[in-house]
């Protein structure tokens, strides 16, 4: 943890209220997300129980499972949920805008600008806690092998038709989530964490509840009693007044109001399956669909509070301001988007169980990348952060005081500019370091060459000369405007603006012997065959 | 400790022999040296580049840092100055050592067409992943293997036939600034080491191991491979009254000089603040560390060794500052400066790997934390931090760390698939710890 966050939550526990660690709002929001609130079953590893989804806070369609075990309708669950998300995706994949791309021939190495379709926006899909974005992960995991079937015939227990296409969905922003800055898929929990401190500890701040609690107190409330009454709270039948935000449920939930339900469910199902007459099989018909409400008005019960919490939470996050930046790393999500599109309707097979060698450290390297990208973005578009990064010394304010030509020894000397600039700030500047100022967007980089009064031995404001070593066009003289001026006052930074992409990898089928060598042909087979089915996975 | 029978030179030739000839004439792909902390695999290194050219086998090496592949390259100049070595740079400005500029054996280029049919060319791991469409190198040398990711070697894994690899298991594993967990147990996992891939896709490649560290002195080999290798021990070259430090002012009672006095003496000495919880840059921490230094240079160290006749004055070049963070670092040098201290070498565990000094005084990594982190308890940082020095290494610490140690067992997750490091971080920490509490002066600033 950053100094200025801890700074930042000790004033929380202080003043009793969250403090904000941003001026503006440094992930995308879009204006109409799908939020899904899901929920699964204890015990029982991938076995949804519920979930709330819709885009309209209205309006959330309640979807339920009676009986988690039962694999029939954890597949209608599966199937309606389909029916939930997938329109909604299809809904953005056939808007698109032309956009260029620079790909490599194969037949001759060189790179070409290639004309394709881009996105002009991508579905978001909301979740309220990082164990969301764990589930609707493991949720594709599931699905994404499954046959339907019109894909095999002979299977013996197919999935509904676009149950296998929801899971290669889900895995897609589930996978995606895992980049730095990305907001296909986001977490309200981390939206809320990366803009404000609250005065708990970070595994506290997990709990939606508790985090509102801190960030919005209800009027007279600090924000440790309201967090504390989120967390422990209980009504008059020792339910929690805010369950948790899922998808793991209270246990106390689970064995005095789930379990006997879902027993009341079980029992009308046998007595309607033993019903000896119409009449009979009426009445229990009844029952059971009784039973079935029942369930379903239990779980909407414990998922609504996280409903209204998520779409609070939005309205909070949309009072600031969308930061400049921003913009940029959501096109790199409707490009993620637009190639996934791109995959499922050239027909390729599901995404395998495990990257093979050379897709992990493409995708490492891409994070590392985005990470970076992510970091500095962040600093260049909010004064508050560049603020924390100023004072871990990777960046400094200083006001220019003096400028002086001066040019490099070679035959066509270019222009390298020492600047004396003035700063209170203890930047870890040492000889040559590399410091960047961003000029008209573009950053400008010049490198430390001394402390003008030698070392600084006490905190006062110190002079620091700088070489300007880019940007400043091609003639002898540095071009209009490319050269601060006496009394300018600019941040620069100690960390890069923009990230340089890493080296292109072999192909898989060039891995190398230390690798392995290149995926065998069983593998690639192999991925795109479902889990065999095993005894444990039939009731 | 040398016992008799116990022949360091033998040892170690009998090693480099062994290994030398598996990288000549085995018939492995691959040759895996470990190397405890100055044990001569820089000078291994060297060595086995010369055989290597002699015999007519064009090499590439593969360093990590820019300035170890300069060093190396100046190194290897010294050895042979008629060898054509290339040394492969990136186009930024300045991309290598201006000393290389005097060398008439050395041709430097960013391009690695230019250097095509020199004996020996020379890169950063991150350099020789751009090169593309060569034709591949007979033999390659991979230098701080065990600190190369897997993802750069299956960058570059593809320029070479077949490669030794070089490296110290002890000090830190790579690193990666995202989350990494989901690749976790796989064997070519991309944020692993280089060489736990390379083992666990071809175990069969003979592995060789340094028995004798010219570095460490009798007082610190046997904590340093008790403490980091267990299983792998090594020994010192020296034996102890081999190498001497002394001062040429008395001490002054003051606890800096105090645990000055004791460091002379046993190689080890821990200066203990008085428990606290601070901030990472705790100010008086820093402060005694920059003081410890401060009086070491007034006192006038002199240090006597094997490698010359005459004691030899412990100048600032000759002593080093480690800590954890970048921040403490970056607060020792501001005290050391507010001192008037200048020269000595300040920096991260990070930085400091593969460097060798006389003296190194030491910022232990959990002083006042109220916790101990998978980061601050890393077994590689501690082996990094302890074994940089030829004569005495002082650790300035508060109070408590065992304690704190005790109330923070290990708790990372263990992840099916990755092989359990030994020992861990946890247990190397409460080793040293022992050892330092018998070398302790407790001062109050």
């Amino acid at each position: 943890m950053s100094l200025i966050t801890t700074l930042a939550r000790l004033e929380a526990v202080d003043t009793g209220r969250a403090q904000p660690l941003a001026t503006v709002r440094h992930r995308h929001l879009a204006d109409r997300p799908l939020v899904l609130v899901p929920l699964t079953t204890a015990g029982e590893a991938g076995a949804p129980l519920g979930a709330l989804v819709g885009t309209d806070r209205e309006a959330p369609r309640l979807l339920a499972v009676a009986q988690p075990r039962d694999r029939d309708l954890r597949f209608a669950f599966l199937a309606e949920l389909a029916e939930a998300v997938l329109p909604h995706i299809e809904a953005y994949a056939d808007v698109v805008e032309p956009a260029e791309r620079n790909e490599t021939d194969p037949a001759t190495g060189k790179k070409a600008k290639v004309e394709v379709e881009l996105c002009t926006d991508a579905a978001q899909l909301i979740v309220p806690s990082r164990a969301g974005v764990e589930f609707v992960r493991l949720l594709g995991r599931s699905m994404r092998f499954r046959r339907t079937a019109e894909d095999d015939p002979d299977t013996p227990y197919p999935a509904p038709a676009r149950v296998p296409l929801l899971g290669r969905w889900l895995t897609h922003y589930g996978e995606r989530a895992r980049v730095p800055g990305s907001s296909l898929l986001p977490a309200v929990t981390d939206l809320l964490n990366r803009h404000w401190a609250s005065g708990q500890s970070s595994l506290e701040d997990q709990h939606l509840g508790a985090l509102l609690a801190w960030i919005d107190p209800p009027a007279g409330s600090s924000g440790a009693e309201a967090a504390l009454r989120a967390e422990l709270a209980r009504d008059g039948k020792g339910q929690l007044l805010c369950p948790p935000a899922g998808p793991a449920t209270d246990p106390d939930f689970d064995n005095r109001l789930l379990a006997p339900a879902i027993e009341r469910y079980d029992r009308a199902r046998t007595a309607l399956a033993s019903a000896e007459d119409g009449l009979a099989a009426d009445a229990r018909l009844g029952e059971l669909s009784a039973a079935e409400r029942e369930i379903r008005s239990l779980l909407a019960r414990v998922m609504l509070p996280t409903w209204d919490a998520v779409w609070r939470g939005l309205d909070l996050l949309r009072e600031l301001p969308e930061g400049s930046r921003t913009e940029d790393r959501w096109t790199r999500d409707r490009w993620s988007f637009t190639a996934h599109r791109d995959r499922v309707r050239s027909g390729e097979p599901p995404q395998p169980r495990r990257d093979d060698a050379v897709t992990a450290a493409q995708k490492l390297a891409s994070r590392e990348t985005a990470q970076a990208q992510l970091e500095a973005q962040e600093a260049l578009d909010d004064p508050l952060v560049l603020a924390g990064r100023r004072l871990a010394g990777e960046a400094f304010l200083a006001t220019v005081s003096a400028v002086e030509m001066a040019y490099t020894e070679s035959k066509r000397p270019a222009p390298r500019p020492l600047l004396t600039v003035r700063t209170d700030e203890r930047p870890h500047l040492a000889e040559r370091t590399k410091v960047y100022r961003s000029l008209e967007g573009k950053p400008q980089t010049a490198e430390f060459v001394r402390y003008a009064d030698g070392p600084p031995a006490d905190d006062g404001e110190i002079p620091l000369v700088l070489r300007i070593l880019d940007r400043m066009g091609r003639g002898k003289e540095p071009a209009p405007g490319s050269v601060p001026e006496p009394g300018e006052r600019i941040a620069w930074t100690l960390f890069e603006h923009d990230q340089r992409g890493g080296p292109k990898l072999p192909d898989p089928e060039e891995t190398p012997w230390t690798h392995g060598g290149p995926p065998g042909a069983d593998a690639a087979t192999r991925a795109e065959l479902p889990d065999p089915v095993t005894p444990e996975d039939l009731l | 400790m040398v016992t008799t029978g116990f022949d360091p030179g033998a040892e170690a030739a009998r090693a480099t022999g062994a290994i030398l000839d598996d990288t000549l004439r085995g018939s492995a792909r691959g040759v895996v040296v470990d190397s405890p902390p100055g044990a001569g695999k820089s000078t291994l290194v060297v060595r086995a580049a010369l055989e290597l050219a002699a015999a007519g086998h064009p090499l590439m090496v593969i360093a990590q840092t820019n300035a170890q592949v300069d060093d190396l390259v100046v190194r290897l100049a010294e050895k042979d100055p008629e060898l054509p070595v290339g040394r492969l740079h990136s186009s930024d400005s300045d991309p290598y050592d201006k000393v290389l500029d005097g060398l008439a054996n050395v041709t430097k280029s960013a391009k690695a067409a230019d250097l095509a049919g020199l004996d020996v060319v020379i890169s950063t791991a991150a350099k020789w992943a751009h090169v593309k469409n060569v034709e591949p190198w007979g033999h390659a040398i991979v230098d701080e293997a065990y600190q190369m990711r897997s993802d750069a070697l299956l960058a570059v894994a593809g320029l070479f036939e077949r490669a030794l690899f070089v490296g110290d298991p002890g000090q830190l594993d790579p690193f990666s600034i995202v989350g990494a967990d989901q690749w976790a147990g796989l064997s070519y996992d991309p944020s692993a080491s280089a060489v736990s891939t390379l083992l666990a896709h071809n175990p069969e490649l003979p592995q060789h191991r340094l028995p004798v560290s010219w570095r460490l002195p009798a007082s610190a080999a046997p904590l340093v491979s008790d403490a980091f290798y267990p299983y792998t021990p090594f020994r010192s070259g020296t034996d102890h009254g081999d190498r001497k430090l002394s001062f040429g002012v008395a001490s002054d009672g003051s606890g800096p000089d105090r645990v000055l006095d004791e460091a002379a003496e046993s190689g080890w000495g821990l200066l203990e603040l008085p428990a606290r919880h601070t901030p990472r840059t705790d100010p008086e921490a820093v402060r005694a560390v920059a003081l410890v230094v401060r009086r070491l240079l007034d006192r006038g160290g002199v240090a006597t060794s094997e490698r010359a006749e005459e004691p030899v004055p412990v100048t600032a070049d000759r002593v080093a500052v480690g800590t954890a963070h970048r921040d403490q670092a970056a607060a020792v040098r501001a005290a050391l400066t507010e001192l008037g201290v200048t020269g000595v070498a300040v920096d991260t565990a990070n930085r400091l790997q593969g460097r060798e000094f006389d003296v190194t005084v030491v910022l232990h990594p959990l002083s006042g934390r109220p916790d101990a982190t998978a980061f601050h308890l890393e077994t590689g940082r501690l082996c990094v931090l302890a074994s940089r020095h030829r004569h005495a290494c002082v650790v300035v610490c508060r109070e408590g760390v065992a304690e704190l140690l005790d109330e923070h067992p290990s708790t990372e997750p263990v992840q099916l698939g990755v092989t359990v490091k030994f020992p861990d971080g946890w247990e190397a920490n409460h080793t040293v710890l022992a050892h330092l509490s018998e070398h302790r002066v407790r001062w109050r600033p």
